[in-house]
Parts: C-alpha cells; structure tokens; sequence
C-alpha cells in the first residue's frame, strides 16, 4: 500500500504520521505543496500542524495549494484522504467535507487524552475497531468545535456520515463528555462515498504501548484491509 | 444608536497574519496589492441618545476592554 | 553632534562608564555608537554585576560538551547523540504585554537551540505571578499561558514540565522562564566563533521593524520630529516564521555551508555580530543597505537594535552563497548578504556610503566593566518559636486548605493549554517529578525538570539555593533517570542593593556547593537583575532546568501508585521540619524561620538507592516528597494511580503533623509489592539508607492512622477546584 503525507509550511505532525504509516508498513512518500503532480498513492494524509500559522482562517490558506487540485482529482477517483486536525480544517476549507470548525468552546487550547466512540466501523478507515469500539486518543487544538446546520447533522447522522464521537470511558455520549462544543460531540465525519475521513483526534500520536496507549494503532491497520 | 469600532495593529507592530494574507493573494495573482494589515470590528447597539455621552461610553470600552492598548489603535464611528 | 549627559543616562551608561568608553575609543561617540555601546554594556549583555560569581560555578565534567558561553549548553547522551539546553527570562515585555512577551520568550529559547544545529524536541516553563488577587494577576496568568501555548504548538514542541506559583511579591514584576531542549549528534553542533577572513556574512528570516528598539531610543524628540514612530513598539512573535526558519536552518546544516551561526536575540544584530566577530578574534564590516526592512525609512539606529523576532546570522564558507539562498528562498524566508569578515577587529558600519560606526570590537566585549559590588550576608534567622496550639487542628481540614491554594493546586487548566504529545515521543506528560521524552526512534529517553523554591532562598538564600538543585536532581531520579546536568536562570532585585546583591552571591553559593557534590555542572542560564517596582523586589528566585538520561526505557517509573494492597515506603529520615512548610505558611500563615537543612550525602545516597531499585524493577512507583510533605505527595500518588492508601504513622519523637507536613529533604514515597520486599529492605540496609514501612495501598480510599479518611474522588475534586473557580469555568 502507498501512501502519500502533504506538507504545508506550518505542518507539523508530517512526521509523526509517516512514522505511524510506516510502522504498518505503508509504503511513504512526503510531498511538498507546492508540486503539481501527486505520487501514485492509495491514501493521501494531510497532517496536523499550524499550516500557515493558522492566520486568517484554520486551513484556509493551504486549501489554495497547487497541490490540493490534485488531491480533489484523487478523492474524485474514489482514493482516500484521511485529514487529521489541522488537516481535517483543510479538507473543510477545500469542501471537500462539509461543515465548519469553530474555536473551542472554552476558548482556548485543549491538549489532553480523550474517550471517542467510534460510530461507523464500516469503513476503510476503521473496519479493526469492530472488537473495541471505545477508545482513547489525544486531541490538541483551538479549533476542533465541530459545527454544521441542523439539516446537515441530520444528513450526517443518516447517512452513518459520522466516524466518532466523544464520549465517556463507557461509551456515554453526553454534554460533560464534550471537551470542546461540537455538535452532536462529534469528533470525526467521513464523506457521503466514505473515502475521505476528517478528525480532530491523533491516532498517530498513539501507536506505541510505551506512549500510554495505542488505540491509534488500528486506524492504520484497518487501512491495510483495503 | 450605533457605534461602528474598528481596531487595527499600530503602524510599526509587526502583522504576521497579514504578512501571510497579502503573500498568498499575490500568489493567487493578485500582483496590485500592496499591503495588508488585519484588524477587528465591532458593531454596537447603544441605548443613549447624547452624542457627547455616547462618545465617552464607545471612548472608555475601547480603552478598558476592546482594544489592547499597547499594540492596537482604535477609531469609532456613530450612526 | 556632541551627545548630551542626558542622553547618555538615558542609554542607562553611567558618567564614569562613558569615560571609560572614550578612553577605549579614543574619541567622542556618535549616537549609533551610544547605542551600539548601551546594548552590549547593558547587565543583559555584560553580566557586569554577575560575571565574578558566576565564574564559580561548576561548569564541567566528562559529559559536559559545551558549558555556557555559547546560545545553549551541550551535554553527552551516549550512541553519538548530543542534547542542547538552556533557559531564559522574559520577565519584563511579559509584564507589558503577556501573550506576546511570553510567546517570543519561547520564540527566543528555541532559537537558542536550533542555532545549535539541534532539533528541539521539548519545551518546559517556570512562571511565577502576583497575589491571585491583585487586579493584574488574572489577565497575566491567562495572557502569558496562552502566550507560552501559542508559540510552542504553532512551533509543534511539545510542552512537558514546568511549574506556575504565586507570591505578592511578584505582584509588579511577573517571571516567564522558558526553558528548550532540542537533540543533534555529537559531530552536528554549530557554534557562533566566526573563522576566516572575507566570509560572507548573511541575514535570514524575517525582516526588521521597529520591535523593542530599548528604550534608550525614543528618550528624546531630539532624534526626530516624529515622535510617534520612535516609540519603541513590542516584539510580536510570529511562530509560523519561526517555524519555517528552523525547518530552513536544519536543512541548510546538513552539509558543511555554515562556519557560525548565531540567533538575533536581545540587542539584536549588534550582538550578534560583535560576538560571532569577537569570538573568532576578527573584524566584521556590515552594509546597513543591504538589511531587509518591514519599514520605510528605518535607520542604523534602528536597524542595529532592532529586537525584531525570528532572524538569524550567518557566516557562511564563501562560494556557498547560491546554494545556501535556494533553500531559504524555498522555505520563503528572507536572505541577504551584508557584510563580510575582516582581520580588523573592529565592528564597522557603512550606510549609504558612508561608515557610520566603527568601534574596536574589544571595547564591546572583553573590556565591557565587571563589577565588584557591595553585598550584605543574610543573617541566620534567630531561634523562633514555632506557632501555638496548632496540634488540636483537624488534620484533613488541613489537606484540604493546602490542596485547594493557588500553589499546590493541580495545575492542569494550564497544562491543557500546552500540546504536550506532538512529535509522538511524549512518555511522561506534565504533572509528574519529571516529563520524559523517548529518543526518536531509540528505546532510551531524556528526563526534563524545571524548580524553583523562592520562600526557601528568601529565608535562607545558601540552602534555598542547595535545596533548589537537590530538588531537581530528584525529580530526576523519581522518574528513574541519571541526572546530567542544569541550566540556571536567576531572577533577582536589584544587584546595585548590597541586600539584594547578598541574596544572589549566597544563592550562588548554595548552587555550586550542591552542584559540586552531585557532579551535576550548569552548562548554560540566564540572569535577570532589576526585577522590582517601587522597591518593592521579588523573592530571590533561582530556576533550576535539569536533563536527566534514562538508558533503556523499560525502566522508567512515575508516581502513579498502580497495585492494591502493595507496600509504601518513605525512604529518607522524616525529622518534621515544618519552617517554611506549605502547612505554616497556607495554614497557620506563618513565614518566619529557616528552610529545611539540605544533607548532601543523604541526597546522592538516597538518590543512587533509588535509581538502583528502579534499575532492578523493584518498585511500583516513586515520587519525591516536597513542598506539603508526605500527606500532599501520598494524595497525589493515590489520585494519580486511582489506588488508596492506609497509613500507620511510626510512634517516633515527632508528633503527626510534623510527619505528615514536615518538609525534610531528600526523601521518597516508593510503591513495593510484598515479594519485593525482602531485596529491597536489603539493598537499603547495605546502603544505610534509612527508611520506614508506613502502610499499604488499599481501594478508593485515603486513610491515615484513623485521624484523616478522605474518598479518593472527593480529594481529587478538591485539588483540581482552584483553577476552575478562579476562571469560572
């Protein structure tokens, strides 16, 4: 399988991810965003980070990249694209997952391990949840407040659009749970046709029983399924 | 009535959201523009009638709250 | 021009300094000039008043690669890896503006480091403020956390230590500390000596504004009719540049392009230039022209001090030009070439054709004055009574007064703040003795501490001082590393003030008796001087950052207790020592009396003993007993590993809140199962390590000897309440 981590000036977890790729021996290519052809890849990574220091808008001015054409084109043909923090602002400011991420309800920066449910197992990216649908992952952002109109969580909510959820430690989905004020606590959604996922959380950051956890580790092993 | 605030950076405060801002519409093409300095608006409904109070209210919120005095200006508008 | 006595005082050069000036001239000054000289001779830059007693710090042994003296000290990890650090303050633009002031703290410590050729790779802070209830101190607290938070994940580093306290005295004069680690390889490690003549000398990264041109600048409307624009306007950080910057310098110091390298800090590219030149015993001749400005019209004035963020100097191998320029451009960063090396040993300045500057580099650095000021010895404190009556005081009305203060709250609103996992080698996160991180790719980690202890040096400023590095050292060990070494930052009142000046030749002292004994050298740090308002100073404060090495990570241990029904140890004599304790002076509000004594060999004993049963996978867990004790240190042993504990005090000479408060030095809390006992009791004995058995860890609950029963949840509640409440969350 290959794989294919975009880098943004400002991305910072590009590395962390490949590393996580390669341990499930996703064959691993990083790409600059300024190129204008895409490496043959299965999946495509945009990786977490501060892409352009997060002025303006999260996301927003790496999702006028030359590089992002491209990935529209991959995803079009049905390839995957995970996006995770600051990668998944990205996919929302590219449209090419719907909705919007707001600063924290707190306002302010939350880095801290958190429970997720994981709501749809049948997809490429989280089939090997299918035997621990609870996990833990840690999230660190300022901007992972999910929002969308009340149409569009219901269409989520139909169309098993919605990969995670944050919850408590036995699965409980409810306000005290919700570490930043997303909607519906959403953690993660996926496209109608399932091939793109975006998440707050970092999967990569935990793959390592050394590291306190690695509930991660099978978001990637799941990718190995397709 | 009304009260426009507009705030902005102090000439010489270095913009680095700006900077950025102004870098990428040129790569978009752009090439016309200059320069670009980001700020923040605020729109205020005031129940008070006299301009000369209306004033010093808009004059003491900018100072004591809106406005971070040592790096940012402020200039209001009534309507 | 002639310049005018007042606008020498207002460069803060005293007369006797000027006369000096023009004796190693040899000709009146311009007002570039002045300032060049107001920036280097400055206690920032000159360590003028500190220089003497710095000088008596151990600084080295046979890990120490580079001591202080360059952007970061560098010790030996083993397998060719290197480690970079050092700590800096930021007190002051902390104060005026604290996300900014903060943030380019941070900005500036990581510089420090990635000058170095290394990567860093964590970030720890000491902070210290006001009363939670001067009107200051709320906006301060959230301004520089957010200020710390917002440069350091933007930069993805992840923060794993450090620690927030408070005290009146820091009411007007707040401390930022920021201390970085970054890891190179040993044959990878820039410095700043400048070599050859004729090199190139290069600007990189952002451009120059009129950021925190010192306040000398703007003394007077009679540099310019515009006074306005003189004023001199605070430094905004701008992590996104600083990010681009280091991605560009690593990439450029892969192959050998750089001769030196040095990072435009405090007094920006004035003393950078005079110390790369003056290290390598060579002149350095610059074309102001060619400096890339943010503003129009800017002049050398400005452009030499200047603290504008994220710029860099180097000195490049010439010929390298065209190759060192694809990369910088790449990464969209600016690069220019301004100057050159020369033989002349003078810092010359041109502009617009004409030399603007030229001064012999010695006078700037080396010829800079030392002083030899006045100091007063802190008295011992007279023999004081302690407080009354305070045996018939319920012993877990007591906890919880200690547990929900300011300073022994839990911290983690403030942590959560920080990205604490980027990078993905996080192994212990903030909140613990120490935070670890993991070697990239490596089964071996780094052990990062950040302490401070000022009531102790106030009351007593040669132990406070020992206390201050025992207490590292053993946040060190409590996680099972082999401590290295410390870098320092000591943040006082005014040194001109023999009382003040006493403090910090006695807080010296203490440091390197401790440092001496323990074989843990300071390789790197920082003073700031003059932090005091009104006369009213702060405590003498000296922050200790110590790195720690854990060979195999198989072995590293935390404080969470993690079985039932396992055995707790205190190792170390508990005499109950309760002067200066969290109990008197949170409880009974009583500040008077000395600070525990520091006994050096129990420490390194008691230390070397721990480290051994943690080598041989003896104990659960470990944690170092400080500030509250034992009581506090057991409450967040349970909280931390969801496991209680029923305690037996030992019927000994000392009556129960001497036990349970005192705050002797240089003991644990260790977790032992039952079949581990045996080889512990005798590793102990043979090492005459004095120890008591005082209970067992049991479900839920805290219970201590049938006079404190506490739920764990309850407890937890308790100590996590202040932050909460504080911010009305």
């Amino acid at each position: 399988m290959k794989s294919s981590v975009i880098v943004f000036p400002g991305s910072n977890c590009d590395r962390d991810v490949a590393v996580a790729l390669q341990k499930f021996k996703i064959e691993n290519k990083m790409v600059w965003h300024e190129e204008t052809t895409l490496p043959k890849s299965d999946i495509v990574v945009l990786p977490g980070g501060f892409s352009y220091g997060d002025y303006l808008r999260t996301g927003c001015i790496a999702s006028k990249s030359k590089i992002v054409s491209e990935i529209i084109k991959h995803a079009n043909k049905g390839g995957l694209i995970l996006g995770i923090c600051n990668g998944f602002q990205i996919l929302i400011e590219s449209g090419l997952l719907p909705g919007s991420l707001l600063r924290n309800k707190k306002l302010r920066f939350l880095s801290k391990n958190v429970f997720l449910k994981v709501v749809n197992i049948k997809n490429s990216f989280c089939s090997d949840f299918k035997n621990k649908d609870i996990i833990e992952l840690p999230i660190a952002h300022n901007e992972g407040n999910y929002f969308a109109s009340n149409d569009l969580i219901k269409k989520l909510e139909d169309n098993n659009s919605i990969a995670f959820k944050y919850s408590d430690k036995d699965g409980n989905i409810s306000i005290e749970s919700n570490p930043n004020g997303s909607s519906n606590n959403i953690a993660g959604i996926l496209n109608e046709k399932k091939n793109i996922l975006g998440m707050m959380p970092h999967p990569e950051r935990l793959i390592d029983p050394i590291l306190s956890g690695e509930d991660g580790s099978m978001l990637f092993s799941s990718l190995l399924k397709n | 009535m009304k009260i426009s605030i507009t705030i902005t950076l102090k000439d010489d405060v270095l913009d680095p959201q700006g900077k950025v801002v102004n870098q990428t519409l040129k790569n978009m093409g752009y090439r016309s523009i200059e320069n670009v300095r980001q700020g923040k608006y605020f729109e205020i409904n005031l129940n008070e009638k006299d301009e000369k109070k209306a004033k010093k209210i808009s004059e003491e919120i900018c100072e004591k709250l809106l406005t971070n005095t040592v790096i940012e200006n402020y200039s209001i508008s009534y309507k | 021009m002639k310049i005018s006595e007042k606008i020498i005082e207002k460069h803060g050069i005293t007369k006797s300094e000027y006369k000096r000036i023009i004796t190693l001239v040899g000709r009146e000054l311009n007002l570039l000039e002045l300032g060049i000289f107001s920036a280097m001779w400055n206690e920032h830059c000159s360590y003028k008043s500190s220089k003497k007693y710095l000088k008596t710090l151990p600084t080295k042994n046979n890990k120490v690669i580079q001591g202080p003296g360059e952007n970061a000290g560098v010790v030996d990890i083993e397998d060719n890896d290197a480690l970079v650090f050092k700590i800096e303050s930021h007190n002051h633009p902390s104060f005026i503006e604290p996300y900014q002031g903060a943030a380019t703290g941070v900005g500036g410590i990581l510089r420090d480091i990635f000058t170095m050729g290394a990567r860093p790779i964590a970030l720890l802070n000491s902070i210290h403020f006001g009363d939670p209830n001067h009107p200051k101190t709320k906006n301060l607290l959230s301004g520089v956390v957010s200020g710390i938070g917002g440069y350091g994940n933007c930069m993805g580093i992840p923060t794993i230590g450090g620690e927030v306290k408070f005290n009146s005295s820091y009411n007007e004069n707040i401390l930022v500390n920021a201390m970085a680690v970054g890891l190179t390889k040993k044959n990878k490690i820039f410095y700043s000596k400048a070599n050859g003549v004729n090199q190139p000398v290069i600007y990189v990264g952002s451009k120059t504004g009129r950021d925190g041109i010192h306040g000398a600048s703007m003394a007077s409307a009679e540099f310019d009719d515009n006074v306005d624009n003189k004023k001199p306007t605070v430094q905004v950080g701008d992590p996104f540049a600083e990010k681009l910057l280091l991605e560009a310098c690593l990439e450029l110091m892969k192959d050998d392009s750089i001769i030196s390298i040095q990072d435009m800090g405090a007094a920006g590219l004035t003393s950078s230039s005079v110390e790369m030149a003056s290290k390598g015993n060579l002149g350095i001749e610059i074309n102001l022209d060619k400096i890339p400005c943010r503003e129009k019209k800017m002049t050398p004035y400005e452009m030499m001090l200047s603290e504008s963020q994220e710029r860099m100097l180097l000195i490049l191998k010439s010929g390298k030009e065209d190759d060192a320029k694809k990369i910088f451009s790449k990464w969209g960063l600016d690069f220019s070439i301004i100057g050159k090396t020369t033989n002349t040993n003078h810092l010359v300045l041109n502009f617009k054709n004409i030399e603007v500057a030229n001064l012999p580099l010695s006078s700037l650095s080396k010829d800079a004055p030392v002083y030899d000021r006045k100091w007063k010895k802190k008295l011992p404190s007279k023999k004081i009574d302690a407080p009354k009556n305070f045996q018939t005081k319920d012993i877990s009305e007591c906890l919880v007064k200690i547990l929900s203060s300011p300073n022994n709250a839990e911290k983690s609103w403030v942590w959560e703040q920080y990205d604490s996992t980027v990078m993905g080698d996080t192994i212990q996160k903030p909140g613990g003795d120490s935070g670890v991180v993991r070697v990239h790719g490596k089964n071996k980690g780094i052990a990062l501490t950040i302490d401070s202890s000022a009531h102790y040096c106030l009351a007593d400023p040669i132990i406070g001082g020992k206390q201050v590095v025992c207490e590292t050292w053993r946040n060190l060990v409590a996680v099972g590393s082999k401590p290295i070494a410390i870098t320092n930052c000591l943040n006082f009142g005014n040194p001109e003030k023999e009382e003040i000046m006493g403090q910090f030749v006695e807080t010296i002292d203490g440091i390197s008796q401790a440092c001496s004994y323990l074989d843990f050298p300071v390789v790197s740090g920082n003073v700031s001087f003059y932090n005091e308002t009104k006369k009213n100073s702060i405590y003498p404060t000296p922050t200790i950052g110590g790195v720690g090495l854990i060979k195999n990570l198989n072995y590293t241990m935390n404080k969470n207790l993690k079985e039932i029904d396992s055995n707790i140890l205190i190792i170390g004599k508990t005499s109950g020592h309760l002067f200066q304790s969290e109990f008197f002076r949170e409880v009974l509000n009583f500040k008077e009396g000395s600070p525990p004594a520091v006994n050096l060999f129990n420490e390194k004993n008691n230390g070397l003993s721990i480290l051994n049963l943690i080598s041989k996978n003896l104990v659960n867990s470990v944690h170092d007993i400080s500030s509250g004790g034992i009581l506090v240190a057991l409450v967040e042993m349970c909280i931390s590993g969801k496991i209680g504990a029923k305690v037996k005090i030992p019927k000994r000479d000392i009556n129960h809140f001497e036990f349970l408060f005192g705050e002797d030095q240089s003991r644990y809390i260790i977790e032992v199962n039952e079949k581990n006992m045996k080889e512990v009791d005798k590793l102990l004995k043979e090492n005459s390590v004095y120890y008591e058995k005082i209970g067992k860890t049991q479900k839920d609950s805290l219970d201590i000897d049938n006079i404190c029963k506490m739920k764990l949840n309850s407890l937890g509640e308790i100590i996590n309440k202040w932050f909460k409440s504080y911010y009305k969350e």
